[in-house]
């Protein structure tokens, strides 16, 4: 599957753990978003039922989803522009490039797309020889060193601006070598002289959307740098690669949903830039591409509907489950080994890519369940990891440890009188290793967990079993 | 029709266990669109005119989005000339068409260089027209068309945007309504304030791509 890695979650996870230079990133993550969604979210008193209201559009959307994207189709042609529908990545991949060619396309700029990213069309593009640029400034960066994006916001959130400025030395030729690109400043604006001269020289623009409107016909983009406007702006064509759950009714849907999206994503209130797009160029119009095309990606969507998994659909992609996510703030992007990391990640991987190839993903999770009280569309996730956990269980694919274990559990707890015994002996032992201590510094097999903390020994007084029945005789 | 299209749809309806809609439940759906009911609209933006200008100002400054008001058509050359001015540009600029419903007599202010058109690379300094003000976030709603290139809000490193105070309105759903009053134009822009980044060390940079500095004057 379209280079996943994520089978190596574990030993990635670890190698992350010693990562300095990204804990210290992680660390800026998780003391910013968090805070700036906590105060946006406190000055909008109906947060909380416009979350119900963004479940409840996209859950009619998808129980009519055939329909509305007849809709939809429908008004997208008769505004000028052009619909593809593609199963499969490779087919949106083919779709585009062969959209790119007959626009004889040598420069193809690119504003953030998530979907694109899962399709591998950074890959294809590359491969055919057009010169792909990337305009958000995380995925340029992350372009330039030959990475893939760790967050599905802030895409370079792993990288330093020493490490930053050290690359923009290194790719931008004919600039003093001296010059400084110490501060985040220095850094923005040679990014944006660089970019400029692409964004006119593009035949073709890519964007990705975060929303269709069915109504209208319209693609929406939501942006913060202004980079997707320029790019769907300025080239002579644009495509706008969207999955199919990306549509709504209405421009008022969209709406509601949009005071959800800011928010939960960097902490505004609105983001900088949400344009609505109709089809091309108007006659009497002074600039805006001449053709418009949009290209569905189903991509396995399709089959998680009617499924416990269905759900997963409503994912406004706000990355707000993964800034408050414990284990994302601990390994970051990366060690999830796919395109989309997170708690959402978690549920998404195995449903688009299989849980064959992404067992160990809905292990990534304490199970603490910040990931659900943050997440503005209401979307299930611990409920749907431990789904996961589940079929990946009955189909062998824990490691044979775990799965060991697991077996000698229930093989215990399904026999009460057994069970009984074991947590008396058990509790037994735990207490005569603590040499009464009550806390236990190390605990044989479980070094891992006492790495970090005390495990503090039963009380003496016997199992909640054996109290219980005390009490019933008294 | 490509079997990609028609296989994604049975795909769809096999999933939901149910064949094409009936034609009752389309045209529900049909009158659900006809309708575009509101969702839930903050309770901040129920205020009166005057004090949704006020919340306009407030949460525009809020973005980073300069203001100045003047009180008619007559005070707007005066103030791009002194915006300039103050910010040590260039006497020069590309204009909007629709500048000219703000009777903006360039003529009183001879030093300026002005090109009325659609952006170019080279470009300081545009100056268009918004069609609305939205208070709930100081946001400004720009629409595409012939007389409002959709460049001028892009490439230009400064942005000003003239505005009539009568066109304040509450929410974005508000700002939508004056959109429905016409045909959809092209490209519908909520712009709120100038453009930003946060991917290095997510330190909050102002002016990416997009413009470094926006400034509305308001008139009326
Ligand atoms: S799962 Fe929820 S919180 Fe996470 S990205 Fe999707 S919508 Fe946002």
């Amino acid at each position: 599957m379209q280079g996943s890695n994520s089978k190596a979650f574990p030993a990635s996870a670890r190698a992350a753990l010693d990562d300095a230079v990204l804990q210290s990133a992680l660390h800026n993550l998780k003391s910013g978003f968090p805070v700036r969604r906590a105060e946006v979210v406190a000055d909008l008193p109906e947060f909380e039922a416009l979350r119900d209201a963004g479940r409840d559009i996209k859950d009619h959307t998808l129980a009519n989803l055939d329909a509305y994207l007849e809709l939809y189709e429908e008004r997208v042609t008769a505004s000028g522009g052009q619909v593809h529908w593609a199963r499969t990545a490779a087919e949106a991949c083919d779709i585009v490039m062969r959209i790119c060619n007959d626009a004889g396309a040598r420069t193809v700029t690119k504003g953030k797309s998530m979907v694109a990213e899962e399709i591998g069309l950074n890959e294809r593009l590359d491969a055919s020889g057009i010169r792909r640029v990337e305009t958000d400034l995380g995925e340029y960066i992350v372009q330039l060193r030959g990475e893939t994006p760790s967050h599905i916001i802030v895409p370079a959130v792993h990288v330093t601006r020493q490490e930053i400025g050290a690359t923009f030395r290194e790719a931008h030729d004919g600039l003093d070598p001296d010059r400084s690109l110490d501060d985040p400043r220095a850094i923005t604006d040679e990014a944006r002289e660089r970019l400029r001269a692409d964004f006119f020289a593009a035949e073709v623009g890519i964007t990705g959307a975060n929303f269709l409107i069915a109504e209208s016909g319209s693609s929406v983009i939501v942006t913060n740098e202004g980079n997707g406007d320029l790019t769907q702006t300025l080239a002579r064509v644009h495509v706008v690669v969207a999955s199919i759950e990306k549509l709504v009714p209405t421009a008022e849907d969209a709406m509601a949903i949009l005071r959800l999206l800011a928010r939960s994503a960097t902490g505004q209130e609105a983001s900088v830039y949400t344009t609505v797009s109709t089809g091309p160029r108007r006659p009497g119009d002074p600039d805006g591409p001449e053709a418009y095309h949009v290209v569905l990606v189903d991509n396995g969507r399709s089959a998680l509907i009617g499924t416990g998994f269905q759900d997963m659909l409503r994912c406004i992609r706000c990355a707000a489950c993964m800034n408050h996510c414990p284990v994302y703030g601990a390994v970051g992007g990366h060690a999830y080994g796919w395109v989309y990391p997170g708690p959402m990640g978690a549920v998404l991987t195995p449903s688009l890519i299989g849980i064959d190839h992404s067992s160990h993903l809905p292990n990534a999770s304490t199970f603490c369940g910040r990931c659900e009280q943050v997440c503005p569309m209401r979307i299930p996730l611990t409920r749907m990891m431990r789904n996961y956990r589940a079929v990946a269980h009955e189909r062998g694919l824990g490691s044979r440890r775990a799965r060991l274990a697991l077996t000698l559990w229930v093989l215990v707890a399904s026999r009460p009188v057994l069970y009984r015994w074991a947590a008396r002996a058990g509790a037994a032992a735990l207490r005569v290793l603590a040499f009464g201590r009550g806390r236990l510094r190390r605990l044989p097999l479980a070094a891992g967990w006492t790495a970090t903390r005390d495990l503090p020994t039963p009380e003496a007084g016997g199992t909640f079993m054996s109290r219980y029945r005390r009490g019933q005789q008294r | 029709m490509s079997t990609a299209r028609a296989e994604i749809l049975a795909g769809i309806r096999k999933a939901l266990r149910r064949g094409p809609l009936a034609a009752a439940e389309q045209a529900a759906l049909e009158d659900r669109i006809r309708r575009h009911d509101r969702h839930i609209i903050p309770e901040r933006v129920n205020r009166s005119t005057g004090e949704l200008v006020e919340l306009f100002l407030a949460k525009a400054g809020e973005v980073a989005t300069t203001l100045e008001e003047v009180d008619d058509n007559a005070g707007v050359a005066g103030a791009i000339a002194g915006y300039l001015a103050r910010e040590n540009l260039p006497a020069r600029l590309v204009a909007a068409p629709a500048v000219r419903e703000f009777g903006v007599d360039w003529d009183t202010v001879p030093t300026l260089e002005v090109r009325t058109g659609s952006a170019n690379r080279d470009d300081g300094v545009a100056v268009t027209v918004g069609m609305a003000g939205i208070a709930e976030t100081g946001t400004l709603l720009l629409v595409s068309g012939a007389d409002t290139p959709t460049s001028l809000n892009f490439v230009p490193p400064h942005g000003i945007v003239l505005l009539r105070r009568g066109d304040i309105v509450g929410s974005w759903e508000d700002g939508w309504d004056l959109v429905r009053r016409s045909p959809l134009p092209r490209v519908v822009n909520f712009v709120t304030g100038p453009s930003r980044t946060g991917d290095i060390e997510q330190k909050i940079q102002i002016g990416v791509h997009g413009p470094v500095r926006l400034h509305v004057i308001l008139v009326g």
